[in-house]
């Protein structure tokens, strides 16, 4: 492997980042066999930003997400390289530490809205039991302060929602709820794994502007999983191109978006689908991603790369920085003068 | 809520009827005469006759089954052939001792079901996990009336700690210390099958639920053990409150075999002697007061469960 180098989009001179993550491994073993789900991942996140990790289904973005706060399987996950959050080394801390930074510190917000609330408490015991773990306050202020969070996530008649089960809310509602969830105890950061996915379209925007807002008003570094290049282009400062584990390409999002470097980055976004294209044929990326089991040699994205020249193969390629802010694992970009 | 338990009650009205028309049957489908059970070998035909039209047996089965019903309804359930007693006054005790070794025994495996499945679903793979499934799956499968006599060897016979037979120096339950010494050895013995059952189900639930979304939702938000173990307990409750109410069911009518084995006066003692007595009416209404329990206790469940998991009125 290479020796990890710090993309360091902050300049390091300043103090500590909200997030500091290096060199980050994370390996699923089982009896039959052992996934590299993420195989070096390196970034920082000041507080206040909008990450946004884009990438394909099993490229790494939920799994790096949820080892930010240490919540992959614990007892098949190996995890190496450091994770820092807010101050807090999240590889060596206790399961005890652990549980008192999530849902305070931390707060992640779920794909899946239907299955992710437990359907037999109601919303209102799933938003006070945060509150009683976390805060040293009565069961009544508890109750206050959910009503509360319900009308910041923009719940109408919140009081009588705290009633209600899951069930009997509609999708994009029990998103909010889960929302409220995380804003509990006005996290530092906020993680979030693909949290419109699962939405209608018209309830998606929605979702993604209370969020945008929400983590504006609070001041919350976040950082954004999604596939959808809509969404990322939405709400994300800085974005990041996840493929087989690792970033192969990050930078601002304008930047990123209009002129991206990484081959593969490029075949992302020239795939997707807009208006004005009917009729047309759609543009794809030749091949299939690897598999996680075995790894091909050096760059993960080489056999499928229509550019790949033998240095692609022999080593992964280390960080370029073509422009201040942006850097590309790619061979073939340069680094800036 | 309160529409769904008038449409339980509903449902459970033609299962009554249709059990009660089962267990009728049935009886008569059996061979053997009760009349010639109760009569000397030598008695003239005439005179058998006679006691045949008097207990109405005669009657063609629809008949019989019309003029039975309209007793049961009015809470008569016959005489016995047997004893000549009403059927309910040696059915009122038969039911109530064998209900209180059913709840001792239903308890036990409840609780011990629930701790073995639960330990067994939280630490699956460990060797809890494989011990607690050794011991459900041995107890599932020993029959319990071998148990019932293993247990009276070593602990009545060897030891001499607990009594073997009987519910007690009256022949009826209570609550002082030698009744409660008389039915630990029967209870503990029905609660083994109900235990490796309850503790099979729990723990099959505790795996599904500890693998649900919502689980990583309560660590993400910080809780502790405690907290998702109250989750837990309260998505599994309704399964293994099902389960555990089937199983009392089964306990109340289906411990003849331990009743023998222990003497314990309830109704498996008192179906195995009607039985062998051809006691026709004592049979009935033993087999009926019983089905009748089990389909009230389904209903109880059923409730019990919309009252525990919202979304099952809503059904």
């Amino acid at each position: 492997m290479n020796a990890p180098v710090s993309p360091a989009t902050i300049d390091t001179t300043q103090a500590e980042p909200l997030v500091q993550v290096r060199d980050l491994h994370v390996r699923f073993v089982s009896r039959d066999a052992t996934v590299h789900a993420v195989n070096g991942v390196d970034f920082d996140l000041a507080g206040g930003e909008v990450l946004c990790i884009l990438g394909e289904s099993g490229s790494g973005k939920s799994v790096t997400l949820r080892a930010l706060m240490q919540l992959n399987p614990p007892r098949r996950t190996v995890l190496t390289g450091s994770i820092r959050v807010a101050g807090h080394d999240m590889l060596s801390a206790s399961e005890r530490a652990l549980s008192d930074i999530r849902g305070r510190t931390v707060s992640m917000i779920f794909q899946e809205p239907m299955t992710s609330l437990d359907p037999v408490f109601t919303v209102g015991t799933q938003i006070t039991e945060t509150i009683l773990r976390h805060e040293q306050i009565g069961r009544d202020a508890a109750q206050a302060r959910a009503i509360e969070l319900l009308e910041l996530v923009q719940i109408p008649s919140a009081r009588q929602r705290l009633q209600a089960y899951p069930h009997e809310l509609s999708g994009g509602l029990r998103q909010r709820v889960m929302i409220a969830i995380a804003l509990v105890c006005r996290p530092k950061l906020l993680l979030a794994d693909e949290p419109t996915t699962a939405l209608d379209a018209t309830v998606q925007i929605q979702i993604l502007l209370l969020l945008r807002s929400l983590q504006q008003q609070l001041g919350m570094g976040m950082v954004f999983v999604t596939h959808d290049l809509g969404v990322a282009a939405e709400i994300a400062d800085r974005v990041a191109i996840m493929y087989a584990g690792r970033f192969v390409e990050q930078g601002p999002v304008e930047a990123l978006m209009q002129a991206p470097l990484h081959p593969y980055a490029q075949g992302l976004l020239g795939a997707t689908v807009h208006g004005g294209m009917r009729g047309q044929r759609l543009v794809t990326i030749e091949g299939a991603p690897p598999d996680l089991e075995s790894l091909p040699q050096g760059c993960a994205f080489a056999p499928r790369c229509p550019c790949s020249v033998p240095a692609c193969v022999a080593a992964v390629p280390g960080w370029r920085r073509p422009v201040p802010g942006r850097t590309v694992r790619c061979v073939r970009v340069s680094d800036a003068a | 809520m309160i529409a769904y338990i008038l449409r339980r009650v509903l449902y459970a009205v033609p299962i009554a009827l249709s059990v009660s028309l089962v267990c009728f049957m049935l009886v008569h489908i059996a061979p053997g005469d009760p009349i010639a059970a109760i009569v000397p070998p030598n008695t003239p035909p005439e005179v058998v006759a006679h006691i045949r039209q008097e207990y109405g047996l005669d009657r063609p089965l629809p008949v019989q089954f019309g003029m039975w019903l309209g007793q049961v309804m009015q809470g008569n359930l016959g005489t016995s052939i047997a004893t000549g007693r009403p059927v309910w006054s040696d059915l009122s005790v038969a039911i109530h001792n064998t209900l209180v070794l059913a709840l001792a025994a239903s308890l036990i495996g409840f609780l011990f079901g629930c701790l073995l499945g639960g330990v067994a679903g939280a630490f699956r793979g460990s060797w809890i996990d494989r011990g607690s499934a050794g011991v459900a799956a041995v107890g599932i499968s020993i029959p319990n009336y071998w148990l019932g006599m293993g247990l009276v060897i070593v602990f009545s016979v060897m030891l001499n700690w607990l009594p073997a037979m009987g519910a007690g120096a009256d022949g009826a339950t209570g609550w002082d210390r030698d009744h409660l010494l008389h039915i630990i050895l029967p209870a503990v013995t029905l609660s083994i099958i109900p235990m490796g059952i309850t503790a099979r189900t729990v723990r099959g639930m505790v795996i599904e639920v500890l693998g649900q979304d919502f689980i990583t939702l309560l660590r993400g938000k910080g809780m502790r053990r405690f907290g998702v173990f109250w989750h837990v307990a309260k998505n599994t409750a309704p399964n293994a409150l099902a389960v555990m109410g089937l199983q009392l069911g089964y306990l109340m009518g289906g411990s003849i075999l331990v009743e023998t084995v222990f003497s314990w006066p309830g109704t498996g003692l008192l179906l195995n002697n009607a039985i062998f007595q051809r006691d026709i009416p004592v049979l009935q209404g033993t087999i009926l007061v019983l089905s009748m329990f089990f389909v009230t206790l389904n209903l109880l469940v059923d409730l019990a469960q919309a009252l525990l998991d919202p979304r099952v009125s809503r059904r």
